[in-house]
């Protein structure tokens, strides 16, 4: 019988996931204006889909999640981006 | 006097010149009326992302002017009486939107000068 905890052997070596500190990317650089005109710049924060990635992935904060928002529906608009595809990347 | 920045999409089935008579008249028309054009941008034919009126690529031309805020109203009317324009957006430039186009202009003239040198 194991004799002490330590000699259990898990099935499967438990995968702690390296808990990285989210930032966000546009107080720490500083980035003031997100511009809607260039779509590479945008695609960053969308899915496959094309869908808005949400803050828990990116970490971006309120102020700037909202601003890419407005940025992305008005490429959207102009049909810079799509609304919806699949394997965009 | 606000900073506006209008993009607008030209349809493709136009020839060259049409498109440019098109993109002259709205420019000749915000002249007319008071506007002060900052900047003018052509991107040429760009592919879509999805199809507008059948069509999938277009002009894009953009064009950054300080006017009076009821002009706006107008403009926007004369875009959507003239059926060569398939889709437009206007936007209103805050300071930090007015720095970034500032900024980038430079970039771009800076490339074109090294472009230049390269050659």
């Amino acid at each position: 019988m194991a004799n002490n905890p330590s000699e259990i052997r898990y099935l499967a070596p438990p995968t702690v996931e390296i808990k990285r500190k989210k930032y966000c990317r546009f107080r720490v650089n500083n980035i003031k204006y997100i511009d809607y005109k260039d779509p590479s710049f945008l695609k960053r924060f969308l899915n496959e889909q094309g869908k808005i990635l949400p803050r828990r992935l990116t970490g971006t904060s309120l102020k700037y999640q909202r601003k890419i928002g407005t940025a992305v529906k008005r490429a959207r608009h102009l049909a810079l981006l799509p609304y919806v595809t699949d394997l965009m990347k | 006097m606000n900073q506006y920045e209008t993009v607008f999409i030209v349809t493709p089935v136009l020839s060259e010149d049409q498109m440019k008579e098109a993109v002259k008249k709205f420019s000749a028309y915000l002249k007319e009326s008071g506007a002060e054009i900052v900047h003018e941008d052509n991107w040429g034919l760009r592919k879509l992302a999805y199809p507008i009126q059948k069509k999938s690529t277009g002009f894009y031309h953009l064009i950054e002017f300080k006017c009076e805020g009821d002009l706006i109203q107008r403009m926007e009317t004369e875009f959507r009486r003239d059926e060569r324009i398939i889709r437009f957006l206007t936007m209103k430039m805050d300071k930090f939107a007015i720095a970034y186009a500032i900024m980038r202009r430079k970039k771009m003239a800076d490339q074109a000068q090294t472009q230049k040198v390269e050659e």
